[in-house]
């Protein structure tokens, strides 16, 4: 499970997190929607430990993450999978090494055995193809897809989604929402996914909850959100919403 | 803001960053035992470094000598004193000019790069996407480059003093009538008088170059961790990268002098 209760956190001149509560039940998807710069990728960063908050605690599967060690976040993060907005991959290694580099870095699984699993989650991505290109000469849809294979390469317990679908067409984007969906169903990953977009919301979320003023103002299942009459869920998941 | 709190904010700052990057130095060493992993990187690093360097270093030490050699030598001529020109030259390139010389090129062409490099990854999150999968950046990023530059820098820095003291001959026979065979001489006479296999002009030059290396390194990589804000905050590292190891080039070029020749003599 993934707990954060009353996280502050203040970068700069402006409180971006401003007493953030919410829980996300172990096998569970929970979509953070908010408007830009609302704090979204800010929670993710405390939940993986990147930022510790001003005031208020973050627990993961029990532990309390912002008093971890660095070794203790290791641990924690090899159990975690992120996808970054952007894939965020490194630019001078191929996808197909890309995708390997967790694996290389913190398991003893032979080359070959390697190749296989890294062949594997390429192929459920769509992106077999591309394994051996260098991430400057794919587009920005495919990185972020290879971006999520080398996400849930290791088989995490948790993974936290960052606009999973950002830059991606419709198509592409509904192949990546029933994967994040079956890696849900499939492997019972715990999910966070920031996005803006409704269909993503509703179709991989069991949960939504909309940040606003650093923390959630309207929460509750994809049935009762789509139902709200709250300003800020007719917004973002009203009928005009994308 | 007032002037002093803004002096004070200033000063902090670099106290701050002047620490985190000593710490960075220190987390480097420390990571030292998985340097076989990395083994493959840090050899592309210092082909790289090498390489990209060696042509341009080559060019400036040859005529570094040569400049070394003229305007020593004009005074010289005065006193009728030309035939220890081969000597002074050498001593001058092996103490003191090659390590600089080299140095200096390394921060600006390598150190820049690697600033850049670095804080491009830090600014489109490449570095917090290494963090999450929990490969430490300094075992992963930082640790290949000192090595490879602590370990390319003397090296470059042989063959600078070599070329710069090449260049100096050339212009002790041609406008100062040292011949070769007088000037050479003088050289190996300067760098063999204590009869040791690795003169103390020559392992001190060396022993700078070594720190030279690793500090142009950990201030480039230091630079490129810190930058944030796009473009502009790439530009910003990269420009203090090349400021500051100059700087502690310089500053550290003094102090090892100052202890291998005040000090210990």
């Amino acid at each position: 499970m993934i707990a954060l209760n009353g996280v502050r956190k203040r970068l700069g001149d402006r409180q971006i997190l401003d007493g953030l509560t919410f829980e996300v039940p172990d096998g569970m998807n929970y979509v953070l929607m908010g408007p830009s710069g609302s704090g979204k990728s800010v929670t993710l960063k405390h939940v993986i430990g990147i930022l510790a908050p001003d005031e208020g605690s973050v627990h993961v599967d029990g532990l309390d993450v912002p008093s971890m060690d660095q070794r203790q976040l290791m641990d924690l993060r090899k159990r975690m999978g992120y996808l970054f907005q952007n894939g965020a991959l490194i630019n001078w290694l191929t996808v197909a090494d890309n995708v390997a580099l967790p694996l290389r870095e913190h398991t003893r699984l032979s080359k070959g055995e390697v190749q296989d699993r890294v062949q594997e989650v390429l192929g459920m991505v769509g992106l077999a193809h591309a394994a051996a290109q260098f991430p400057p000469e794919i587009s920005g849809g495919m990185k972020l897809r290879a971006g999520l294979a080398r996400a849930l390469v290791t088989k995490p317990e948790y993974v936290l989604y960052d606009e999973p679908n950002a830059g991606l067409d419709p198509i592409i984007s509904h192949q990546i929402h029933e994967l994040i969906v079956e890696v849900r169903e499939r492997l019972g990953v715990t999910g966070v996914i920031v996005t803006h977009s409704r269909a993503c919301a509703t179709h991989c979320g069991d949960r939504i909850g909309i940040l606003e003023n650093g923390r959630i103002a309207v929460e509750g299942t994809v049935a009762e959100m789509t139902a709200s009459t709250h300003p800020l869920a007719r917004a973002f998941l009203g009928g005009g919403a994308d | 803001m007032n002037p002093f709190a803004k002096t004070g904010a200033s000063i902090r700052q670099r106290i701050d960053d002047a620490g985190w990057t000593f710490d960075l130095l220190v987390r480097a060493v420390a990571a030292l035992p998985k340097l076989p992993r990395r083994l493959r990187f840090t050899l592309d690093v210092a082909y790289n470094a090498g390489v990209r360097t060696l042509p341009v270093t080559m060019i400036v030490a040859a005529f570094a000598g040569a400049i070394l050699a003229m305007q020593t030598g004009i005074e010289l001529r005065r006193f009728g004193d030309t035939a220890v020109l081969g000597s002074i030259t050498a001593l001058s390139m092996c103490r003191e000019m090659g390590p600089f010389i080299t140095g200096v090129i390394l921060a600006a062409t390598i150190g820049s790069a690697i600033a850049a490099e670095l804080g491009t990854m830090k600014v489109s999150d490449e570095i917090s996407a290494l963090e999450v999968m929990s490969v430490d950046p300094v075992n992963y990023l930082v640790l290949p480059r000192v090595v490879a530059l602590a370990v390319m820098c003397p090296m470059l820095t042989l063959f600078s003093n070599l070329v710069g003291i090449a260049g100096g001959s050339v212009i002790a026979d041609q406008n100062l009538g040292v011949s070769q065979t007088l000037f050479w001489n003088s050289v190996q006479e300067s760098l063999t008088s204590t009869g040791k296999l690795l003169p103390k002009e020559l392992y001190v030059g060396l022993f700078k170059a070594f720190v030279f290396g690793i500090v142009i390194a950990v201030v480039s990589c230091g630079a490129g961790l810190r930058a944030r804000g796009g473009a502009l905050g790439v530009g910003l590292g990269v420009q203090a990268a090349v400021r500051n190891s100059v700087l502690l080039i310089i500053v550290l070029g003094f102090i090892i002098t100052w202890f291998f020749y005040f000090l210990t003599t």
